[in-house]
């Protein structure tokens, strides 16, 4: 895997004399790394075709702009192993001149939160330096949606439910423990590729209940819901600064888990399920993406890749260019980012063994 | 008649898009460009595209679509090279093409066939676009009613064309189909997640094996060791026969069959989750079942190269359905292709099922823009096919290490990671010894590939159908026996029965002597072996999971495929068919080279690779195959090295990859390329 490192290595020996400069620039300026002439290379543990290349792709080329010095940010997609493997490989880069980041994404979180064996990377010994956020919707076929009282989802407790699963310790299952602790009667189906392949069996009648999250379901699902084929059933909720469940603001009127939950007599919110729920939850939406800097990155760094990211975010059209990409979440930098990487990538041993037991018990994936 | 009303202004604005100076130049620049990527075997769509969107940032929307459309289109035309001249399947779109247009070259016909086939791909693209114009308005309930069930009785109905390449043994075909679904098997099960014949204490099997291994490791690397130990060129005739003209000629005589089968290509192409690994099986099974004389299917017919290329580049235009209108990629390149359109403009196209509401008009552009740059790119091919056509009257071991080179380059961006390389050279043993003994390699790649499919929707459709039986016996029955399953259950049967009363004539390898009994037997025992302890492996999984269900009742099979050849062979003589051994008798018993020695050669890159890294390896390897194996002068043998390697460089800096590193690179810090 060397190979990615001596790439790094040659940007920096071509520009050997711009180096020098930069050199003269920090003595001279105090902070802030200057990458003109550079390439940055931006790890996706994924292949081109996820969610997660959407994302970098979204915003490698703003990233180019903001950053002093203008360098090229080329992508670079190391699949594997449930994306175990590039986080894997970015866990053996130390800092050397700013020139790699790393972009993680829930399907790595978890893996890590629940002691995968395959996982040889640490979160604590990265530096994140943006979080990106974003929510997830259930909906219904409109014949079971109508059944639902309200808020409360009892009247459903005696259906049978299809769900098109991608993966037992995967995102889907903040969505299949929700379900199950409404009571709700849901069979996964395993071996799905993608959320786009559960909306297909969705919409063919195969599944009857589903889950996208909120891009996916504004482009996919609203206009379902438009032609009266799908209902919305609940979202999971956002975070306010609190830590408290809110609504979601890319969909107020839509009830959250929590609201819906407190609804039905036979779910509570509080307990060591609603705990674990609420952890993965966070672990997975509200932080979902992060950037990271490799170990041992200097403040200079840091701090330039901060402000470069806060420098996107401000432009003047961001709100219009990423409503469309990413949905309306928060795109963290800074002491927020540094929260939220707390938040999503810690979970309480409590939390913990519920998951592994549950998965365990419902799925006989033993993560030992 | 209202929607038509509706979408004829569409497609009216669609074309008022397209014939702009400026979009139809962003076109060819797609084309040229794709043509120049999709050459070289194992980078198609994806290479290209991810080449391309770092531009396509708020680029002018109808620009975008021009440049990567005419990219993507091209592809499943240009790798016909790859599959005719050098028998290396360019991409899963033209495996079956390998087949008899490989056989075609050798004869001296290479630009005959290169251009039949050509002018296939763009018969075969307008089609597709013409049906997609009027189909893609009624598409929608349409590929809905494709549920699981007719899902898995499609990928059936795919593997059914085992029957007919199955060769003059079929139990031997089907045997070679289940190898291959067993070897597609290996890794993190879909279900479960619980891990066939691999182990995390080494990691690379537990993501499987990946089809551009398979496929250059089972076809390509057997046909280029065997003609490297002949020593000579790949045409055995010196004077090049059969122009272009010919081959345009052979197509028009043909021309219903091309219909069906870029038919055939745009409904398969139509259905989300099978993309394009069936279509050209399916194609070619169609063009074998409807033709009268079957002898020279595997010996260069004509015919076994226009129904496959007639229905891979009909199949880009019908993949456009799921993507567009489910927003479901058919494809890897697909995926690709619906993350780039949201980079375009401000973001305002959104693929997905307000495509036909909101953007008719971008839909219909995007469809014959398809089948213009088919166009373009089939004119650029046709046009070069006669000169490119002489690099198979050119002495082989001159083009040996250079193929070798691709190959490899082309592996390991499949995993980056050196096990490519080990993988690779693996499967190409395994494909030797296939074709040594006339196990058939086409089925072993169509079990291969459609092992996946067929696993996953035989769990799903189990176990969605066993909820529904809980409901009520009706509902299950609905489920699983619907119309469209039931005229696929037909249509597989029949298949399936005429094709095993045909495969006998039907030798997609060309005829094979018998000999002793000893080697074929020891090969079958050795195969036997794998499957037995692949079985053992899956009964291990726990019962609950369904990971375990696939692999055993495959290796089930397999094993009583394989008791009954071991008794065949133990009663028959040995000059029985089942005997089949290429070194007895033919060109390869009269090889000038042996077949350890010029393996060693590889096996030599390889290991050098492991202590050097790549490009070293390469210097060394290209310079002293040049030097002692073709035995040219030193000065060209420097210039060859030169060129190989500033020819890999360049292409690794344009798509961004990096080359195997070896033991090397692990202890010193080395300038790139060399690091």
């Amino acid at each position: 895997m060397s190979t990615f490192k001596t790439t790094r290595r040659v940007a920096t020996g071509l520009v050997a004399a711009a180096t020098a400069t930069f050199a003269l620039q920090v003595n001279a300026g105090g902070h802030g790394i200057d990458l003109e002439g550079k390439t940055v290379e931006w790890i996706i543990p994924f292949s081109e075709t996820g969610g997660s290349a959407k994302w970098a792709n979204f915003y490698a080329p703003l990233l180019s702009e903001a950053l002093p010095g203008q360098p090229t940010v080329v992508v670079k997609f190391m699949p594997g192993a449930g994306s175990t493997k590039g986080a894997n490989f970015f866990q053996d880069q130390t800092y050397d001149d700013g020139t790699l980041i790393f972009g993680s994404s829930g399907s790595t979180q978890f893996p890590y939160l629940l002691g995968d064996p395959r996982v040889k990377f640490e979160y604590a010994d990265w530096n994140v330096v943006l979080a990106s956020g974003t929510g997830g919707v259930a909906y219904l076929p409109p014949e079971l949606a109508a059944k639902m009282d309200g808020m409360d989802a009892t009247p459903l407790q005696g259906e049978d439910f299809i769900y098109g699963n991608q993966g037992a310790t995967r995102l889907d299952l903040v969505p299949t423990l929700a379900w199950e602790m409404l009571g709700l009667n849901v069979e996964s189906v395993m071996g799905i590729k993608g959320r786009g392949d559960g909306r297909l069996m969705f919409e063919r009648g195969e599944a009857n209940i589903d889950y996208q999250t909120s891009s996916s379901y504004l482009s996919g699902v609203a206009p379902l819901v438009e032609a009266g084929t799908a209902v919305p059933m609940m979202t999971w909720g956002a975070l306010d600064d609190d830590g408290n469940i809110v609504r979601d603001p890319t969909f107020p009127d839509i009830p959250t888990f929590k609201e819906v939950c407190e609804a039905t007599p036979a779910c509570e919110t509080s307990g060591e399920k609603w705990d674990a729920w609420k952890a993965f939850f966070i672990a997975g939406f509200p932080a979902q993406k992060m950037v990271f800097l490799p170990q041992g990155a200097t403040p200079d760094a840091i701090a330039t890749y901060t402000a470069a990211f806060e420098a996107v975010k401000a432009r003047p059209d961001f709100a219009e260019i990423s409503g469309a990409r990413l949905g309306k979440y928060p795109q963290m930098t800074g002491p927020a980012a540094e929260t939220a990487k707390a938040s999503a990538t810690q979970v309480t041993p409590e939390a913990k063994a519920f998951i592994v037991n549950w998965l365990q018990d419902k799925y006989g994936v033993s993560l030992n | 008649m209202e929607v038509i009303m509706e979408a004829l202004p569409a497609l009216g604005d669609a074309w008022s898009l397209i014939l702009q100076p400026i979009v139809l130049g962003y076109l060819v620049l797609g084309v040229v460009m794709g043509l120049c990527i999709g050459v070289f075997p194992g980078l198609g769509g994806i290479a290209g595209l991810s080449l391309l969107l770092p531009f396509m940032f708020g680029m002018d929307p109808i620009l975008g679509l021009a440049l990567m459309v005419g990219m993507v289109a091209v592809v499943p035309t240009s790798d016909t090279f790859a599959s005719v001249l050098m028998g290396i399947p360019g991409s899963s779109a033209s495996q079956a093409t390998v087949l008899d247009g490989f056989p075609m070259a050798k004869r001296g016909q290479a630009a005959r066939a290169l251009s039949a086939a050509f002018a296939s791909s763009l018969f075969g693209g307008l089609v597709g676009a013409a049906f997609l114009t009027v189909f893609i308005l009624i598409a929608r309930p349409v590929v809905l009613e494709f549920r699981t069930p007719e899902l898995l009785m499609i990928t059936i109905f795919g593997l059914s064309m085992v029957g007919i390449l199955a060769g003059r043994v079929a139990i031997k075909g089907i045997v070679a189909a289940g190898l291959g679904m067993l070897i597609g098997t290996i890794g993190e099960g879909a279900s479960s997640g619980d891990l066939r014949m691999s182990s995390y204490d080494f990691p690379y099997l537990t993501d499987g094996l990946k089809l551009v291994i398979v496929g250059l490791g089972i076809f390509a690397i057997p046909e280029i060791i065997s003609l490297l130990r002949q020593d000579r060129a790949i045409s055995r005739e010196p004077q090049l026969g059969g122009g272009w003209l010919d081959g345009v000629r052979d197509w028009f005589a043909n021309i219903w069959l091309s219909v069906r089968c870029s038919i055939i290509g745009v409904i398969v192409g139509v259905i989300p989750g099978l993309g394009g690994s069936v279509v050209d099986w399916i194609a070619y099974g169609h063009a074998v079942q409807t033709t009268k004389d079957k002898s020279n299917f595997g010996k260069g017919e004509v015919r076994g190269v226009i129904g496959p290329e007639s229905s891979n580049n009909a199949k880009e235009g019908g993949g456009l359905v799921p993507t567009l209108l489910f927003g479901i990629p058919g494809s890897g390149s697909m995926a690709i292709f619906i993350g780039a359109i949201a980079l375009l403009g401000s973001g305002q196209i959104e693929v997905g099922p307000a495509m036909l509401q909101n953007n008719l008009d971008i839909t219909y552009s995007i469809v014959w823009l398809l089948a213009l740059a088919n166009v373009v790119g089939t004119v650029i091919c046709i046009a070069a096919s006669g000169g490119i056509a002489k690099l198979t009257t050119i002495r082989f071991a001159l083009l040996a290490p250079f193929l070798f080179m691709i190959i490899s380059f082309a592996a390991f961006q499949s995993g980056q990671n050196l096990m490519d390389l080990v993988a690779l050279l693996g499967i190409g043993f395994l494909g030797i010894m296939m074709r040594r003994f006339d196990w058939s390699r086409p089925a072993f790649l169509i079990g291969f590939v459609l092992a996946t499919p067929a696993e996953n929707y035989a769990n799903q459709a189990v176990q969605i159908a066993a909820s529904r039986f809980r409901k009520s016996f009706g509902e299950g029955i609905d489920y699983i026996f619907s119309p469209i399953v039931i005229i696929l259950l037909i249509i597989t049967i029949v298949s399936v029965v005429l094709g095993l009363r045909q495969a006998k004539n039907i030798l997609a390898e060309g005829d094979v002597n018998s000999g002793s009994k000893r080697a074929p037997l020891v090969f079958l025992l050795l195969v036997t072996g794998y499957i037995a302890y692949a079985f053992y492996d899956a009964a291990s999984i726990p019962s609950y999971s369904r990971d375990r269900v696939f692999p055993m009742f495959v290796g089930a099979v397999c094993l009583v495929g394989c008791a009954v050849l071991i008794i065949r062979m133990m009663l028959k003589p040995e000059t029985d068919a089942i005997f089949a051994d290429r070194e007895r008798e033919g060109e390869d018993a009269d090889a000038t080279h042996g077949l350890w020695p010029t393996l060693a050669w590889f096996m030599g890159l390889l290991v050098l690779t492991a202590l050097l890294g790549f490009i070293l390896a390469l210097g060394v390897f290209l310079f002293c195959f040049m030097k002692f194996r073709a035995g040219v002068s030193s000065r060209f043998a420097a210039i060859y090295t030169a060129a190989g390697i500033a020819f890999m460089c360049g292409m690794a800096w344009l798509l961004n990859r990096d080359f195997p590193p070896g033991l090397l690179q692990e202890y010193t810090d080395l300038p790139w390329p060399f690091g």
